[in-house]
């Protein structure tokens, strides 16, 4: 029988942790295998790996979504922040009553939460733009406000679902930029999905590699470059061969 | 944009229907004229169009007939039609909500929606007046039954189009089965629902008239106005007239709903967005 202890015993390090974690769908799909990693404080782990190997379920039983058929996950599910693949905004709210909705949700008092969206909306950069509707927005910007409802709430862990796979090549490096800023801010633990290999190395202290179906952990890289970290970081030869080395596990992975 | 360039675009959009009307109309004459000359009293005939508009609606202030009287009962027949379709709407989301609760809530109820819908109004009038009556109450229960249906059926379909990854959005923020209503499925249901509304006002007008050919007691409507003025060809102009005026009425009911259920949704639905 799989354990879950929504809450560790100290709100302390690894704030998310799986430990042999494998999921096989009622289907009889089976999506990930004796998958065991930690993340602390400060870690920023990307998980890259083939489409439909499972990187998604993974997120999803880290927060409690999807329960896992074997193994235990460890993380307080109070303090999560969730970023889906679409900005899943509410097309009848506006940016604003948008931001606010995870807030509201979990009963935060009005003027607390009023406080709180003002000072998230700054810090995402969509100030002007608050009482647009979703369908106003650009693909960024409908992201950005994603990202600012989940940062409401101040997760201690933010978990991140391929964010920025459907924005054009320049909004997803300013995306990335002011990604790495919060993360440098708000010293969560994050996981991040993702295809691109060079976003995963640019924004992570670490970046998983997984196989296709069933999932496991095949490649594991700590990425070492200091931060804060610059756009320039991506021309550097040493970046390029950490991406080089990580596309090979890639497709070694595959086969 | 100059104003040639817009009054031109006005004229092309009013010429066509208009070319329509004045076939319809040329074909009305034709048809009047002809069973003129072959019925010497013309009985059983259509009267002209312009004797319409003199006999049916210009005596503008005549008791007996002309705009007047059929103003008069028009009005109760707005009355059934509007509390009918109140009726109909709240009663209708709340099924609908009540199906969307759960599969089994749903094939509860769906089957006897679906009977509601498809049983012939005509055929359960007996029923209906040994059960309510002749006056106010029963041609409300009909146009009820008639305008209800839509109300459920896609107010159901919009709250059963609620994303899944918004479903999962709520489920992580744990928020409960009413919170879930009232702040996701519900307002992503009001296009569908307002659709349903939409299509229920034109029932809901229907029902309110055929109600007046079969209950008549209490306050006669212009069904009733329309079902007397046939008996007599003298008065068939007058026929005519609360035919015509009926027809009207379902339209402006249409209109107002419409621009009703645009406004509730024009900030965010691409249905209700303007046109350029």
């Amino acid at each position: 029988m799989p354990t879950t202890a929504t809450k560790p015993e100290r709100s302390e390090i690894p704030r998310l942790s799986f430990d042999r974690v494998s999921m096989t769908f009622p289907d009889g799909t089976h999506a990930l295998d004796d998958v065991s990693f930690d993340v602390a404080p400060g870690q920023f782990v990307s998980v890259v790996g083939p489409s439909g190997c499972g990187k998604s379920t993974l997120l999803r039983i880290a927060s409690g979504l999807t329960r896992q058929t074997d193994g235990t996950c460890e993380v307080d599910r109070d303090s999560i922040g969730y970023v889906f693949q679409d900005p899943t905004l509410l097309p009848w709210r506006t940016v604003r009553r948008n931001i606010e909705l995870n807030a509201e949700l979990h009963g935060m008092p009005k003027a607390e939460r009023a406080a709180k969206t003002e000072e998230v909306i700054r810090l995402v950069n969509l100030s002007g733009h608050e009482d647009k509707y979703p369908k106003q927005l650009s693909g960024g910007m409908k992201m950005r406000c994603s990202v600012a409802r989940s940062l409401v709430l101040r997760p201690k862990v933010f978990l991140f679902d391929e964010p920025f796979g459907a924005v054009d090549e320049i909004t997803r490096g300013n995306l990335n930029a002011e990604l790495l800023r919060l993360f440098h801010s708000e010293q969560f633990a994050g996981v991040f999905i993702t295809h691109s290999i060079s976003e995963a190395v640019y924004l992570s202290t670490r970046v998983l590699v997984m196989s296709a179906r069933p999932g496991r952990i095949v490649g594991d890289y700590p990425i070492s470059f200091p931060f804060p970290r610059v756009d320039e970081l991506r021309f550097e030869p040493a970046f390029a061969e950490l991406c080089g080395q990580i596309s090979a596990d890639l497709k070694g992975g595959h086969a | 944009m100059s104003s040639e360039t817009r009054s031109t675009s006005w004229f092309s959009k009013v010429w066509p229907p208009a070319v329509t009307f004045a076939g319809f109309i040329g074909v009305w004459y034709a048809y009047s004229g002809l069973k003129y000359d072959i019925a010497a009293r013309r009985i059983n005939t259509l009267p002209f169009p312009h004797e319409v508009i003199r006999d049916g609606f210009l005596p503008l202030w005549d008791s007996k007939n002309g705009l007047r009287p059929i103003l008069g009962y028009l009005w109760p027949t707005l009355k059934v039609t509007i509390v009918g379709l109140a009726v109909s709407v709240v009663l209708g989301v709340l099924i609908a909500v009540l199906m969307n609760l759960s599969k089994s809530t749903e094939r509860a109820i769906f089957p006897y929606a679906v009977v509601l819908q498809t049983v012939p109004i005509l055929a359960i009038t007996p029923l209906l007046t040994q059960l309510f009556g002749e006056e106010f109450g029963v041609r409300l229960v009909v146009v009820v039954l008639i305008a209800i249906f839509p109300v459920i059926t896609n107010t159901l379909f919009g709250l059963q189009s609620a994303d899944r990854l918004h479903h999962d959005l709520f489920t992580l923020n744990r928020a409960n089965r009413v919170t879930r209503l009232l702040k996701l499925e519900l307002p992503g249901a009001m296009p569908a629902m307002m659709t349903g509304v939409r299509i229920a006002s034109g029932g809901a007008v229907i029902g309110a008239v055929v109600a007046d050919f079969f209950f008549t007691r209490g306050e006669k409507g212009i069904g009733f106005y329309i079902r007397v003025k046939q008996q007599r060809a003298a008065e068939r102009p007058e026929m005519f007239a609360g035919t015509i005026m009926a027809s009207l009425f379902g339209i402006v009911m249409f209109l107002i709903i419409g621009f009703v259920s645009t406004r509730a949704i024009r900030n965010w639905h691409e249905s209700a967005s303007t046109r350029t």
